[in-house]
């Protein structure tokens, strides 16, 4: 598999070439530096994504607390339990790893790291900023879609090979989730791309002048309502329904196998939210503030709603899920995807 | 062959699978079993087939204890009977033995224990519409009604130092009076706790997914709920007007005015509102007791060692759950000779089977929520 270059990363590129001529005037072989920057990148990514999974746990801690009348997290740390996650986080690394004696070994040692992964590769086209993009891919959002989707592989290994029938349950409703939701969510992201006749997450950005939320309100809430799902968040949570199933797919992983796909479920809400924000909410583009400052107060507006949206609600069932996603969402999706086409083709200039 | 032996046989020939059908256990150790209640269901997909429940984990002799005690002495075990609703337990059995030994309590004593035990209704219904929306994946009403909850148990501490078991009510009135400016705590908490329905409404009652989740799930017959001697809530949501309080009034409740939430359909939906609408009535009731409350002694003049007459008795109350009732056979001595509970949740678990084919797993949880289930209650 070849690992696109960070050509892009705008601000570097000056030390990246500088990097590449030092090697050639010493005679190192330009793989080295090639994985040197790669390593770079990819740590770059992890840490960005354990700070803020780890935020967004605390977060999401003080704002269920604060929902329901409490404090949540006051002691670890000092200031409202800052250090919360990270003291979890050490909990989880030092527990024992436990593996079901009749589990199937291999795939349920792998089955974290496809979820993990499949959070990480989406974050090379995320565009922080104006050129602050790992790999302006012309595909890019497309690139998203086909990756984030690989997830659920990797939930169906988590509860084939547990040996286990709540996890197999959970698994299997996950996978019938997934594919339901996947379709009216492509279908609504198809009608701004539309608009932009591109799928570059960064020509995207620049296409709107105004956010595509105010021309699109339809597809912006079919997409979070699907991605709230590809989620697996409450209302949506069925896979892993801690009422009926106990916890799903991952009832029998502990330690920090189990910490890998909390960490991958919040990287993946980061995910879909910064996907709005790009699509649907002008991305980086605002008056004052540094362009990175914008897209992450964005971003993080949408995960609080996320948020608040779990805490005020109730799960649905399985059928009903289902018949939101085919009878409600799917047509309406094509509905505003054929009036936008219609508009495109009557008022070419937008 | 044995009892056990042979229940296993049974189990195993009705538990082959097909390729079809699945047996999930569900339980003990599960989180919305509300304890250590095993479910057997045979599932296809996600739909339940059949159910069979295993009760029994808790079971604790309670009744056999009961008869090497003294009469007054079995009053703590009641507290452990349902403990979410102790202080009508100590009440239920204190009634039967006051009318096995023919006593008279105070006045001001039947108006503490009405005012007491309709707070511990409202604390219990509290306590289910809590768990019930965690059942429904509803995490923040839990919260909500624990915040409640936990005011009536500080009023509960004031009275008897404890918080959940309370040995409170004794043979011929209560332990205590109440501490001075008790019933203006009472007052308080009403007021408070009144506006609060509407916000658990909003949370819970108004919402659409709430709404789809219960209705039309898990229906009870009304003749399958009078077959398997329903009650409480349970019985009322099949759709009939049958409470204790009104039907066959013990204390003084032949005093106040309330309503008989009554549903219709016989759904979770209709269990779930008439218990919603049972915390609104317990609010009457306070209120009126509040209101007429005299002054004076709290504890009739009894003897120290209780003998009761030759005799027996079967006296019933309505609690939170439903019908409770004690039998006590008394044979002269200061012990009973026979004592049996017949406790409302182990027969409204009964039905459960009934209820359930048809549903979703999904379902199974609100269902088994619906009949508010206490484990200590159902085993004994």
């Amino acid at each position: 598999m070849v690992i696109p270059l960070p050509y892009s990363v705008g601000a570097s590129t000056g030390a990246v070439e500088g990097l590449y001529s030092m090697s050639k005037a010493w005679g190192i072989p330009w793989i080295v530096p090639r994985l040197a920057i790669m390593f770079a990148v990819v740590s770059i990514i992890i840490g960005f994504i354990s700070v803020a999974a780890m935020f967004l746990i605390w977060w999401e801690r003080k704002i269920s607390a604060h929902i329901q009348s409490r404090f949540g997290p006051m002691r670890v740390g000092g200031w409202h339990g800052w250090a919360q996650s990270l003291a979890d986080g050490v909990k989880l690394l030092l527990k024992e790893d436990i593996i079901p004696a009749r589990a199937d070994r291999p795939i349920f040692i792998l089955a974290p790291m496809v979820v993990f992964a499949s959070s990480l590769a989406a974050y090379v086209v995320i565009p922080f900023g104006p050129g602050l993009i790992v790999q302006d891919l012309n595909i890019g959002i497309l690139y998203i879609i086909a990756i984030s989707s690989l997830a659920v592989v990797g939930i169906i290994m988590a509860g084939w090979s547990s040996n286990n029938k709540y996890a197999a349950l959970g698994a299997l409703r996950s996978a019938a989730q997934a594919v339901s939701y996947e379709v009216p969510l492509v279908v609504a992201l198809l009608s701004p791309l539309l608009i932009v006749g591109s799928l570059s997450m960064t020509k995207i950005v620049e296409a709107q002048y105004v956010p595509f939320i105010v021309v699109q309100p339809l597809a912006f809430l079919i997409y979070f309502t699907c991605a709230v799902a590809e989620t697996n968040r409450l209302p949506f949570d069925i896979p892993e329904a801690e009422s009926e199933l106990v916890a799903g797919f991952h009832v029998e992983y502990s330690g920090m196998r189990f910490a890998i796909f909390f960490l991958a479920e919040y990287a993946n809400m980061f995910v879909v939210c910064a996907i709005a924000t790009t699509v649907f909410l002008g991305g980086w583009k605002g008056p004052l503030l540094p362009p990175v400052a914008w897209f992450l107060i964005k971003t993080f507006f949408l995960l609080f709603v996320m948020m608040w949206l779990r805490w005020t609600l109730s799960r649905v069932r399985v059928d009903q899920l289902m018949n939101v996603a085919w009878k409600v969402l799917l047509p309406l999706a094509f509905v505003n995807l054929g009036v936008t086409g219609l508009v495109m083709l009557f008022y070419p200039a937008g | 062959m044995t009892t056990v032996n042979l229940q296993l046989q049974q189990v195993q020939e009705r538990t082959a699978e097909t390729m079809e059908e699945m047996w999930v256990n569900m339980g003990p150790q599960h989180p919305s079993t509300h304890g250590v209640l095993r479910l057997l269901i045979k599932l296809d997909g996600e739909i339940i087939h059949e159910c069979i429940p295993y009760m029994g984990y808790m079971h604790r002799c309670h009744e056999k204890i009961g008869e090497n005690r003294a009469y007054v002495q079995i009053i703590p075990y009641t507290d452990r009977l349902d403990y979410l609703a102790s202080m009508y337990m100590n009440w239920a059995y204190c009634l039967c033995c006051e009318r096995l030994m023919e006593i008279r309590i105070p006045e001001r004593a039947e108006y503490l224990r009405v005012i007491i035990g309709e707070l511990q209704r409202i604390a219990s219904h509290l306590i289910w519409l809590g768990t019930f929306g965690l059942d429904l994946g509803n995490f923040t009403l839990f919260m909500w009604c624990f915040r409640e909850r936990e005011m009536i148990l500080d009023l509960f501490e004031a009275v008897s130092g404890q918080r959940l078991n309370y040995s409170f009510m004794r043979i011929g009135g209560l332990a205590l009076d109440v501490p001075e400016g008790w019933l203006a705590d009472v007052k308080s908490f009403l007021a408070w706790l009144k506006p609060r329905f509407v916000e658990y409404d909003r949370i819970s009652t108004d919402n659409v997914i709430w709404q789809k989740r219960i209705q039309g799930v898990g229906i009870l017959k009304p003749e399958d709920a009078v077959s398997y001697a329903c009650s409480g809530p349970v019985l009322r949501g099949s759709g009939f007007r049958w409470d204790l309080r009104r039907d066959d009034p013990y204390g003084i409740y032949d005093r106040f005015a309330f309503d008989v939430p009554m549903g219709t359909r016989g759904d979770v939906w209709d269990r779930f509102w008439v218990r919603r609408l049972e915390m609104e009535e317990s609010v009457k009731i306070v209120e009126q007791a509040l209101k007429a409350i005299p002054l004076g002694q709290v504890l009739a003049p009894v003897a120290k060692k209780l003998r009761a007459p030759v005799g027996d008795i079967y006296s019933r109350v309505e609690t939170p759950r439903g019908e409770l009732g004690h039998y006590l056979v008394a044979d002269g001595s200061e012990r009973p000779y026979r004592y049996k509970v017949r406790a409302p949740t182990f027969v409204n678990l009964s039905a459960l089977p009934v209820m359930l084919p048809g549903c979703y797993i999904a379902d199974c949880v609100a269902v088994l929520g619906s009949i508010d289930i206490v484990l200590c209650e159902v085993d004994r």
